[in-house]
């Protein structure tokens, strides 16, 4: 079992979405978070005085798979979410140790899907 | 001579108006995604501005200056020249305040049309956009209808508040816009209001400023103001019920989204019969106008697929033509005895005229802003580039964010 967390940009939100349903990977996770990576930031102003900041807003996807759907909802996603330009986001993958279904106390592979 | 109730209540009532421009920006702004919050406050607060000082320069002059062959009105009362307390002919407040009372009226319209373009107009491109279409297209329209050697007014048409000068051009003006604007890019994701109570609050003050629009538009205190007044909460209160009703059968739930619209879309209807017509007939106006939105926002805007993002012409363009039109079968002398009657009151020619009205407005309005788009859109350009309008109108056209995600 695998842990993905991917970091992409708000508006391809929909676009990963949809590539990932195409794979049959339903079960996902989304938060917006503030991200600080290659690309720059919008200086913002206000009566003058200039904040800058590098901080973009992104939004985060979790998703926890079966090995056997690893590559799949990587390539669905790097679809989606791939301009080929900085700011595109990363993915990163974990082990995931244990995955229990809170209503039927199912654990392992079965409570992923 | 100066009636000094009659000047109080246009005060207050040019004061109402004035407030409807604030509250459409949180209307509109309420419907948008919140990337753009600030960018639909910046334009309607930068109309209120832009307008104003267009309007004491030479838009007054232009609507209501002595007029030159029925089309437009001449420089006369430029910078205000000859605008001063004495009343105009007719009217018993000064001529300052009808002036300054005309000027709301010319602040809002504009205001309007902005709903069509949202999430996508470059800035500088709608500056010169509104300063161009509030001159060439509002000015000659409120001159042939309000002013009274204007050429639509001498044919005997009847628009009380502005339902054909105000509704039916920004509604029409809009829907041009939003054809030739083209769709918003990334429109599958974010449809979703980012804040109703927003838009809540902004529907329940135009409600309360619409007092001022319509009953203030008898310019007097009398039967006539009391009559427009009633007429105006009345069709709103139809009009909000009538949508709700339509939703529950047709969408199978009575939506927040669907009862201020249809409280815009009767306030709009009523407009141009507000001091024409019958507490009854208001509440058919009212329903109608609701009727008419409804099935143009849900069924017919989405066969053609533009992107008129906020319905300006779905609510304002067609509860303002079905109001007009209802106008010349309702109107009744019994409510104002200085107009003229409609078709149910034994004076058929009242419709025909009113369809000329409704018929010159949308085609004047029509050419006149596909003209503007062009010459605008080729030298400064009307829309921001895909990335921009990604990221939002606040931050790339305004660098500045309505809310923060953190503290």
């Amino acid at each position: 079992m695998k842990y993905i967390i991917a970091i992409i940009k708000p508006h391809k939100l929909e676009a990963v979405k949809e590539e990932l349903e195409r794979e049959e990977v339903h079960l996902m996770t989304i938060t917006e978070v503030l991200g600080c990576g290659r690309q720059k930031g919008i200086t913002e102003v206000y009566r003058g005085v200039k904040e800058v900041d590098n901080l973009l807003r992104k939004v985060k996807l979790e998703i926890a798979v079966n090995d056997a759907f690893l590559e799949k909802t990587i390539s669905a996603i790097t679809r989606g979410a791939g301009d080929s330009e900085i700011g595109d986001g990363k993915i990163f993958v974990l082990e995931l140790g244990e995955c229990i279904r809170i209503s039927s106390g199912e654990r392992g592979g079965c409570a992923i899907g | 001579m100066i009636n000094y109730v009659d000047t109080v209540w246009m005060l207050i009532a040019t004061a109402l108006v004035m407030m409807m421009t604030p509250t459409l920006a949180f209307f509109y702004g309420g419907l948008v995604r919140k990337k753009n919050i600030l960018s639909m406050l910046m334009q309607t607060f930068v109309i209120l501005a832009l307008v104003s000082i267009q309007w004491v320069l030479f838009g007054y002059s232009l609507a209501f200056g002595p007029d030159f062959g029925g089309i437009i009105g001449s420089l006369d009362f430029a910078i205000l020249n000859n605008v001063g307390m004495e009343p105009v002919l007719g009217q018993t407040i000064p001529h300052q305040l009808f002036m300054l009372f005309q000027m709301m009226f010319a602040v809002i319209t504009p205001a309007l049309i902005i709903g069509a373009f949202a999430e996508r107009v470059k800035f500088s491109g709608f500056i010169a956009f509104i300063l161009l279409w509030t001159t060439f297209i509002y000015d000659p329209m409120a001159h042939w209808v309000w002013s009274p050697d204007g050429w639509l007014a001498k044919l005997g048409a009847l628009d009380f508040a502005g339902g054909t000068v105000i509704h039916i051009t920004a509604g029409t003006s809009a829907l041009v816009m939003a054809v030739l604007l083209g769709k918003r890019v990334g429109l599958t994701i974010g449809k979703a209001p980012h804040n109703l109570p927003f838009a809540v609050l902004g529907a329940g003050f135009l409600w309360f400023g619409w007092f001022g629009f319509n009953a203030g538009s008898a310019l007097s205190v009398g039967p006539v103001t009391v009559s427009a007044f009633l007429n105006t909460n009345t069709a709103a209160a139809s009009a909000a019920i009538t949508w709700m009703i339509i939703d529950w059968l047709v969408n199978k739930v009575p939506t927040v989204l669907g009862v201020i619209t249809g409280i815009v879309a009767g306030l709009v209807a009523i407009t141009p019969a507000a001091g024409y017509v019958t507490p009854s007939a208001s509440i058919i106006i009212g329903a109608c106008g609701s009727i008419f939105g409804f099935i143009f926002v849900s069924k017919v805007k989405p066969k053609f697929g533009y992107d008129d993002s906020l319905d300006v012409f779905g609510v304002h363009g067609i509860a303002g033509i079905t109001g007009a039109i209802l106008t010349g079968l309702f109107a009744t002398r019994e409510i104002n005895p200085g107009a003229a009657d409609g078709l149910f009151y034994g004076n058929p020619k009242q419709l025909f005229v009113q369809a000329i009205t409704v018929a010159v407005a949308v085609i004047f309005s029509a050419i006149g802003t596909f003209i503007i788009f062009k010459i605008v859109d080729s030298i400064i350009g009307m829309r921001v580039d895909s990335k921009d309008e990604y990221i939002g109108l606040d931050l790339t056209q305004h660098h500045e964010a309505g809310y923060t995600v953190m503290e």
